[in-house]
């Protein structure tokens, strides 16, 4: 069963159609690129898909249930339950330290426990720096805290608009080791980016333009390319 | 046992989350404080000025004389015995007693010229009759005071010696003249018709007819609201026979008008800076809150539920407000006696019971006005809060 199906999906601002009839599924344990222009609905679908924002039309099933029917109620529980949220502005909470914004998640969720949190924060290389504001934090530490907080509740699916388009290099190939091992874990991973590299990793790519899926690149079966090209004759 | 650890520990995360808010956003906090403050300092300020400067005022009005009187009903004189069972009468709970004064009239002739002549009780008589001007000084025994115009017409003047004689063959048809020497002590200047007296102690005026412990009037001076002032005409007329009370009605009744307006227009006053101040409470806490619309969205997209952020900033909001409402309050309180004293020249009675009002309408105040910019972030779908910044 996939963990999420969109089928028929649109999204209209007034006159501006920022998602058209988009049909999608992703399985479970996927790491799923979203690519596309400026403009072309990227974030639009990961909002919809992360429950912060309800489809025009279409329907939206994530993790057997659709959450285009839901109410506030309803998308606040698979919010904190089903999704991890990293933004491309990190969103942290200024006056909160980098333990508590982690902690944050886990008091929506279910119960606050700083031990837990600190070790995520320890997960992310933090460990020192638990106790400093986000003002007191450089971008991509405050990326990280952003990291261990979508990932303290243990998601099954994790959505980051963006996660890297703030960052230096190092800091980059960091949370792209973080998304590695998320995916070596079983994690479902949608990564939108403006980065061809970034978009690579993924298993599978989508490109977007004026709110349409208009191509799919599936890198696993461009992996597999060279075995498809073996004769099946000489395997036998 | 799990359910309660994490209803514990959810607790101490509520509380911290608040505390860091309140800690780490100072300059937000301060305003918004100072906001509350102010407007809690309003609050007990004018609340003690409105409720007690009437108060203060009615007394105030009253020494401008008396305004209930006792004459004799059936007898010729009232009973100098029955004073103390009057005083009772008019003082007995409802109003406050200012003053009370008992005269005896007899006419007595300086120079063989008829003068009105009447004893009293001088201290009495100035707590009645505060407004009395006399130039020189108020008469002890063997001395008098005489009116403006008795002075003038008998050329009396401060520090001179008068003979008042008696006559009771004036009624009696018998020439037994009595006299007595007096010193004038003073000259009282009232524009009304004491300007016709000569006033002295009633023991001068009884050693002078031989009439001891008569009494044609008694005024009293009552701070008292008209009903209250009928009901003590009526106890008097009960307890004391032989005496008929009346109110001094046209005095009383325009001191009423008087006191109702002043209460009203501070009333009014009280009113419209209260509804201002709380405008301004809620404005500042609106914009406070307002500002934090990308923290909402962000604890929305969290998974937060609408009425668990409307809590949190609630209590933050009520924090403020309980911590601000104390603070304003009893500077409240101060800030009513200083104003007292410099625009009514007098004290004010401290009401330590507005301060819990004050922290309780502070309260109130910043809940309702953070619970609006609250709702009106928590109802919108966080993506467009996040993105909106
Ligand atoms: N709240 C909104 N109101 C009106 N139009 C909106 C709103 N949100 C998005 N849009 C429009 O929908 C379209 C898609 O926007 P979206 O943010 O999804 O683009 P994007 O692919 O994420 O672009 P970018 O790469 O620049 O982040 C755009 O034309 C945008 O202007
Ligand atoms: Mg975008």
């Amino acid at each position: 069963m996939n963990l999420l199906e969109l089928r028929g999906v649109t999204k209209s601002y007034g006159d501006v159609h920022a998602l058209r009839d988009v049909d999608l599924c992703v399985e479970p344990g996927e790491w799923l690129s979203i690519v596309g222009p400026s403009g072309s609905g990227k974030s639009t679908m990961m909002n919809i898909v992360g429950c912060m924002d309800s489809p025009t039309a279409g329907s939206v099933v994530l993790d057997g249930v659709d959450i285009a029917s839901m109410n506030a109620s309803g998308l606040a529980h698979a919010r904190r339950n089903t999704i991890g949220l990293i933004f491309q502005k990190f969103h942290l909470v200024a006056h909160l330290s980098a333990v508590e914004n982690v902690m944050v998640a886990q008091y929506y969720h279910s119960m606050p426990d700083q031990a837990e949190a600190l070790a995520a924060l320890a997960r992310v290389g933090l460990g020192e720096r638990a106790s400093h504001l986000p003002s007191q934090l450089s971008g991509g530490e405050q990326q990280r805290v952003c990291i261990a907080r979508a990932l303290i509740n243990y998601p099954k699916l994790v959505l980051a608009d963006e996660p890297t388009g703030n960052l230096d290099e190092a800091n980059e190939l960091l949370v792209l080791d973080f998304f590695r091992q998320l995916h070596a874990d079983g994690t479902t991973l949608i990564v939108v980016t403006h980065d061809p590299e970034v978009a690579a990793l993924g298993d599978r790519q989508i490109v977007l333009n004026h709110g349409r899926i208009v191509r799919q690149i599936d890198n696993r079966a461009n992996a597999r390319v060279p075995v498809a090209l073996t004769p099946p004759g000489g395997l036998s | 046992m799990a359910v309660e650890n994490s209803g514990a520990s959810r607790r101490r995360m509520y509380v911290r989350m608040v505390l860091r808010s309140l800690s780490r956003r100072r300059s937000r906090v301060v305003i918004a404080l100072l906001a509350i403050a102010i407007g809690a300092t309003t609050l007990t300020g004018l609340i003690s000025i409105y409720t007690d400067i009437p108060r203060q005022m009615g007394r105030e009005l009253r020494s401008y004389g008396a305004n209930l009187v006792v004459i004799p009903d059936g007898k010729p004189v009232i009973d100098a015995n029955v004073l103390p069972a009057l005083d009772a009468a008019v003082g007995d709970g409802d109003g406050d007693l200012v003053g009370r004064a008992a005269y005896r009239y007899e006419t007595v002739t300086i120079n063989s010229q008829p003068v009105s002549a009447a004893g009293t009780d001088l201290d009495d008589v100035r707590a009645v009759r505060p407004y009395w001007q006399v130039s020189g000084a108020w008469p002890q025994a063997g001395e008098i005071l005489v009116g403006r115009d008795v002075a003038d017409q008998l050329g009396l003047a401060t520090g001179e010696s008068v003979t008042l004689a008696w006559s009771a063959g004036k009624k009696q048809g018998s020439d037994s003249d009595s006299t007595d020497e007096f010193t004038v002590s003073g000259v009282l200047d009232t524009g009304g018709s004491e300007d016709a007296l000569v006033i002295l102690e009633r023991a001068g005026l009884e050693g002078l007819t031989g009439e001891v412990g008569a009494i044609d009037v008694v005024e009293y001076s009552v701070a008292t609201s008209a009903d209250q002032m009928s009901a003590i005409v009526t106890r008097i007329t009960e307890s004391t026979p032989g005496v008929a009370a009346s109110p001094v009605k046209r005095l009383a009744r325009s001191e009423t008008t008087v006191l109702a307006t002043l209460s009203s227009l501070l009333l009014l006053v009280t009113v419209i800076v209260l509804a201002l101040t709380m405008i301004t409470v809620a404005t500042t806490m609106m914009a406070v809150v307002a500002e934090r619309r990308a923290e909402i969205g962000l604890r929305k997209a969290l998974g937060a539920e609408n009425r668990s952020i409307i809590g949190e900033f609630l209590g933050e909001g009520m924090a403020l407000g309980a911590l601000g409402g104390l603070a304003g309050g009893i500077a409240g309180l101060g800030f009513a006696q200083v104003v007292s004293l410099n625009v009514f020249s007098r004290g004010i009675a401290t009401d330590w019971t507005l301060v819990p009002i004050a922290v309780l309408a502070s309260v109130a105040v910043t809940a309702v006005a953070c619970i609006v910019p609250v709702r009106r972030a928590a109802y919108i779908e966080p993506a467009i809060v996040l993105r909106g910044e």
